[in-house]
């Protein structure tokens, strides 16, 4: 006969601790208050200005922070290594370059109401994939949905069939390849290798003025902090144990009657969206985009940023993205042979030495510290 | 109608009202057509739980099942033993639906063709597995991987939105009694001993509340007090739930067993108690040796 | 006695005779020829070149060529020929063969442009009778490209003389072109059947051309029915064209993949650098060409015989060294090493670049290797694409024998299928790990020597070609060489084949759809290894 046990089970806590809850408070006064102050309102010169081209940097990294957030949602935390998700993050780029090359309205070379490399090519009319692209909603709309929709495809063939591990890998660098070999066509209407480029205005709002620079970034660090909260409460939950007991043992999660297939397809579609959501965040900033976006190369880099920061840790990749893309700024500017053989070296050590990343190497300085 | 004969007819029927029902092969249980299936509940009218008939399967040429058939009764506790290579782990792979049989017919109940289902779903039908090699989850702690094998629904927005209620934390309270692993509740499941890590499997399987367990191996590796114990366990679950437990320790099964089916080269070789078994002159020859 | 002796005298003096026959050149050139080619106005100079010409032979040939060389000199009533090679002061008489000591008065003859481009013209018709066969070859090409019906004469003289089949055969082809032209129906008409049979592009464009001037009806039909005939005859061979590139193709994704499914299927190390490797064997027999063109230039046909080993030890101990250094660390952990050695493949290349430079290098084809075989009209097989098929089909062949019948093969499968296992056995796991992945490398490097010889050889050989020998590894399965075999080849067919419908981006993604679905009924790949041992 047992008498019923008197057990402290664990509870479901708050999504932040009192450490990162403050910490999460003092970035988002960070990114809305302090660097609005140091870059519009200091003057420049003074020591604690922060200039045009650091804003432009670090909005263009918490882009690409995005990219390796959801990059630890599928990697990190479900196990499914993507060498492909440039692919989104490019189509969601492209999105928000077919406004802005339509903002730009007839102030082209050609003075045309086409966008110059059309008029170039010696197009009479847009293309039906450009018929909304004048309207922002309409993109806004299109940059979440098209990436959804392909990335929901591909995932739902893709995991159907039980694609684990490396041929998964292969398969989604393959997609991104073929993409990327689409793009580079003239004939498909995105603007060839060129891409697209010397946007003018958003929202008939011109684009290079220091306020909507800052508005777009602030706007970029509001959505990090945003998926951020998201990707926490999801990992938090039921939901995300299941992602990580689906990395773990996928056979055990089946016969424990959950299917795989709708979890890891839901994780992989909200991954896209993101990536998606930080290209069309990318290209006001930066200006530009062409098909040199979806290069393997460069879909690889995000891993390298998620493995670097710490997989499985969520803040990780964010710490990662910063230091491997704070690197790169600073390498090709003053050593720029050796940029290559970093990122290189990079890769090996940390697959070899730091498997846990920076995060796991703080973890393990502390707790030697501790003892 | 005169009153008489109503009297009549209502002694008829009191009688028949009082009349032990005729014993059958299906134990008393009513075979007969046009009875009503209820949605969640297993159809046993032909009081078998698990019926494999004539089931074969090979591997590139290599007959691993061959022409097997076995049924089990409901809340019976059937051991399995065979030499290495019997397919007895093959015969579960095909009854959870990780394997598909070339040929033969596997059924749940009287209704239930195993044969349709994936592995997810035949495990929300009632079929537990323990594998032979323990497979938790093994970055999580004992608590998750309880919760995680909890009877509840198991789709994408069930899970985000989940929420740990008081009749579900006393049934895992009352499973991490069971399985001894109470202290350990925060542990990491990956830092668990190899047999603390076979209970926390079977604590699983208890979690999910299955009709009908599997158990492949289920004590290898324990110590004597674990074996104890879990043999306690198994005997307590037998009737309102049953088992099959594939093992190859002898004194185990002569602890739990009722009747013992010995496989061979993908078949059933013999079947019956296991002092019939063991005095049966084919199984000595080929598994227990002289 | 003496009678035995008879025969051999009489044998040799019949042969003097033959030979000194054929010493005394045909006087069909005579001394007022001669003079009216040297004298005179251009005009009527080139009206006795257009009756010389006609009669045409070797001695005319002879004569013209020098005049074109400016060889010719006059002296009073004499013409001599002068050449170097002659020796100093001396002179050939073209009349009589003779060489004599040149008269000091001697004159050089002078030519104008217009009649320079006669005598080049009147030349090149000549050449129909010269003693090299592939000359007259040359020649008989050269009017079969701009028929023109006055020559029809000369052509059929030419004929006449022909002993050689197949110039025999062009010489007809050119007749019927240059009769094309010709004032009379049935004679174009005629012309045009027999063209039927020269199933080449030049052909085809001739009677198109002709096609679109004709007037008489008959004839037009004829055209047609003719141009038809080719039509399809050429498609044919652009068939057979898209299939032997399909086929080329294919073997060398074998070769590329070959070594992929050795890492990767016999040891689940996914090797993102194998592209590298390949680069490496590639640039190997760029230095090995560099090296035999300074030093042994007259054995530079010979630098394969060097470079193949070479390329096959310098990749293998690339991988080697890859191998002892980051791979072994990495084993059971495919996802990390995929990044390790992706990361060594940045590496690779940007050494690579610093050593050689970032642009492409030349490797050139030693000269066996040059040219091709003309199968027909429009298809011609390239030697060095065969060379390759052969070449893809002897390391498979190797590959497969050092596999199955060495002891090494022996050790590999037995590390493979059960590490621990063979490590009880006493095999030295470890090295048998670098040994394997050395072989697989190797083979890359084999590749990569052959990719030198049919295209560009570049810090990004490796890039072009990875995704492809992955698409190979995935879709032949793993563990199985067949395999990799089978869908080497199919890829590369199937990609060739509808790169000619769809273009060449268009069959890249219909590819990889391709395999997508394949997949989904067949994860396994082509060759799947069914039961418990396909669980890793």
């Amino acid at each position: 006969m047992k008498t019923k046990p008197t057990l402290s089970l664990p509870q479901r806590g708050p999504l932040f601790s009192r450490a990162s809850g403050s910490a999460f408070v003092l970035a988002l006064l960070a990114v809305c208050m302090l660097v609005p102050v140091l870059n519009l309102m200091v003057p420049a010169g003074h020591v604690l200005h922060m200039s045009d081209f650091a804003v432009a940097l670090v909005g263009k990294i918490m882009c690409y922070a995005i990219c390796a957030l959801a990059m630890d949602l599928i990697w990190g935390y479900t196990g499914i290594l993507s060498l492909g998700h440039g692919l989104f993050f490019a189509i969601g780029g492209y999105a928000m370059g077919m406004y802005l090359m339509r903002q730009i309205g007839q102030d082209g070379n050609y003075k045309s109401h086409l966008p110059d490399f059309m008029v170039f090519l010696d197009w009479k009319e847009l293309p039906w994939h450009w018929a909304l692209s004048d309207s922002f909603v309409a993109t806004l709309c299109l940059v979440v949905l098209v990436p959804a929709v392909v990335s929901g495809v591909f995932g739902y063939f893709a995991f159907r069939s039980r694609i684990k591990g490396v041929y998964f890998s292969i398969i989604t660098q393959a997609m991104t390849f073929a993409a990327m070999l689409l793009f580079f066509r003239n004939e498909t209407g995105f603007g060839g290798n060129n891409g697209f480029t010397d946007f003018k205005r958003i929202l008939n709002m011109p684009l290079a003025t220091p306020s909507m620079r800052m508005v777009l970034f602030v706007l970029t660090g509001l959505f990090l902090l945003g998926f951020y909260a998201m990707a926490l409460a999801l990992v938090k939950s039921k939901y995300g144990r299941v992602l990580q007991a689906i990395r773990d043992a996928e056979t055990r999660v089946m016969f424990s009657g959950y299917s795989p297939l709708p979890y890891k397809l839901s994780i992989w579609v909200i991954s896209a969206v993101m990536c998606g959501v930080a290209g069309a965040l990318y290209v006001p900033q930066v200006g530009i985009i062409n098909p040199g976006e979806m290069s393997p190369a460069n879909a690889i880099e995000i891993a390298v940023w998620a493995a670097v920061g710490g997989r499985g840790s969520l803040i990780g990749p964010i710490i990662g993205a910063f230091l491997v893309n704070g690197a790169k700024s600073w390498l090709t500017v003053t050593a720029p042979e050796i940029w290559l053989y970093f990122l290189g070296a990079l890769f090996i050590a940390v697959t070899l030495y730091l498997p846990q990343g920076v995060v796991g190497l703080v973890q393990r300085l502390r707790q030697g510290v501790g003892k | 109608m005169t009153p008489e004969l109503l009297a009549q007819g209502a002694r008829r029927v009191a009688k028949r009202l009082d009349e032990k029902p005729a014993s059958t092969d299906s134990g008393g249980r009513d075979a007969s057509y046009g009875r009503i299936h209820k949605q969640d509940e297993l159809d046993l009218a032909h009081g078998r739980i698990l019926y494999l008939e004539d089931v074969s399967v090979s591997f590139d040429g290599f007959k691993a099942i061959n022409n097997l058939s076995l049924d089990i009764a409901p809340g019976e506790l059937r051991c399995i033993i065979g030499p290495n290579g019997a397919g007895k782990t093959t015969l579960m792979d095909i009854i959870t639906g990780k394997t598909r049989p070339d040929a033969g017919r596997v059924f749940f109940g009287s209704t239930i063709d195993l044969l349709r289902h994936n592995e997810p779903e035949i495990a929300q039908l009632g079929i537990g597995r323990k594998f032979q090699k323990p497979t938790v989850f093994e970055n999580l702690s004992v608590f998750e991987n309880l919760e995680l094998a909890l009877k509840t629904p198991k789709s994408v927005r069930a899970s985000v939105f989940f929420r740990l209620d008081s009749a579900q934390s006393d049934r895992l309270a009352h499973v991490l009694d069971t399985i001894h692993l109470a202290d350990s509740m925060r542990t990491q499941a990956g830092q668990l001993s190899h047999g603390q890590k076979q209970w926390l499997e079977i604590g699983m399987l208890l979690m999910q509340d299955p009709k009908l367990l599997l158990l492949d191996e289920p004590v290898a590796g324990m110590t004597d007090l674990e074996t104890e114990r879990t043999a306690e366990l198994f005997l307590s679950l037998k009737g309102q739930h049953s088992l099959m437990v594939v093992e190859h320790d002898m004194g185990f099964i002569q602890t739990i067993s009722d009747i013992v089916t010995v496989l061979c080269d993908g078949a059933v070789l013999a079947q019956g108690t296991l002092e019939q078994v063991q005095s049966d002159e084919r199984v000595i020859e080929v598994y227990l040796g002289r | 006695m003496n009678r035995l002796r008879v025969w051999p005298v009489v044998f040799a003096l019949v042969v003097c005779l033959g030979l000194s026959l054929m010493a005394v050149p045909a006087k069909a050139m005579t001394s007022a020829q001669m003079r009216g080619l040297v004298d005179g106005e251009t005009d009527s100079r080139i009206e006795v070149l257009g009756r010389v010409v006609a009669q045409g032979d070797e001695q005319t040939l002879i004569f013209l060529q020098a005049l074109a060389d400016d060889a010719v000199k006059v002296a009073g009533d004499k013409i001599w020929i002068v050449r170097e090679s002659f020796g100093a002061g001396k002179a050939l008489d073209p009349l009589t063969g003779n060489m004599q000591d040149l008269p000091a008065d001697a004159q050089d003859v002078v030519s104008n442009n217009r009649f320079r481009g006669e005598i080049e013209t009147a030349l090149a018709a000549l050449k129909l009778f010269s003693a090299q066969t592939t000359m007259r070859l040359q020649a008989v090409r050269a009017l079969l490209k701009e028929p023109d019906s006055a020559k029809v004469p000369l052509l059929e003289k030419a004929l006449q003389q022909e002993q050689d089949t197949s110039v025999k055969a062009l010489l007809q082809l050119a007749i019927s072109a240059a009769q094309l032209s010709d004032a009379q129906a049935s004679v174009r008409l005629h012309a045009a059947q027999t063209l039927a049979q020269s199933q080449t592009p030049e052909t085809q464009l001739l009677l198109n051309q002709r096609f679109a001037e004709e007037t008489d009806p008959q004839v037009k039909l004829q055209l047609q029915k003719s141009l038809k005939t080719i039509a399809d005859a050429l498609k044919t061979g652009e068939r057979l064209g898209a299939f032997f590139t399909g086929v080329s193709l294919g073997s060398i994704l074998l070769l590329v993949a070959l070594g992929l499914a050795i890492t990767y299927g016999l040891m689940g190390v996914i090797n993102m650098a194998h592209g590298e490797l390949m680069m490496i064997g590639a640039y190997a027999t760029y230095v090995v060409q560099v090296l035999f063109r300074q030093y042994l230039p007259g054995a530079f046909d010979a630098y394969l015989l060097l470079a193949v080993p070479l390329s096959f030890l310098a990749s293998a101990l690339v991988g080697a060294l890859l191998e002892r250094s980051v791979l072994r660390h990495l084993y059971g952990r495919p996802l990390e090493s995929l990044l390790a050695t992706w990361g060594i493949s940045l590496i690779l290349m940007q050494s690579v670049r610093s050593l050689f430079g970032a642009q492409n290098v030349g490797v050139e084809n030693p000269s066996w290797m040059s040219g091709g075989i003309q199968v027909l009209a429009n298809l011609s097989l390239p030697y060095n694409r065969l060379v390759i098929i052969g070449f893809a089909a002897f390391v498979l062949l190797a590959m497969a024998l050092v596999i199955g019948k060495t002891r090494l093969g022996l050790f590999v499968r037995g590390v493979t299928q059960n590490r621990p296992m063979a490590s009880c056995m006493g095999v030295n796991t470890a090295r048998i790990d670098t040994y394997a992945f050395s072989l697989g490398s190797g083979i890359a490097g084999l590749a990569g020597c052959a990719l030198s010889q049919v295209g560009n050889v570049g810090p990004d050989l490796g890039q072009s070609y990875i995704v492809d020998a992955f698409m190979v590894v995935v879709l032949g399965g793993v563990g199985q060489l067949a395999g990799t075999v089978y869908a080497a080849l199919g890829l590369g067919l199937v990609n060739k084949l509808l790169e000619g419908v769809t273009g060449a981006v268009l069959a890249k993604i219909c590819v990889l759809v391709f395999i997508i679905i394949f997949i989904q009924k067949r994860p396994q790949g082509i060759f799947a290894m069914k039961g418990r041992s396909a669980e890793a």
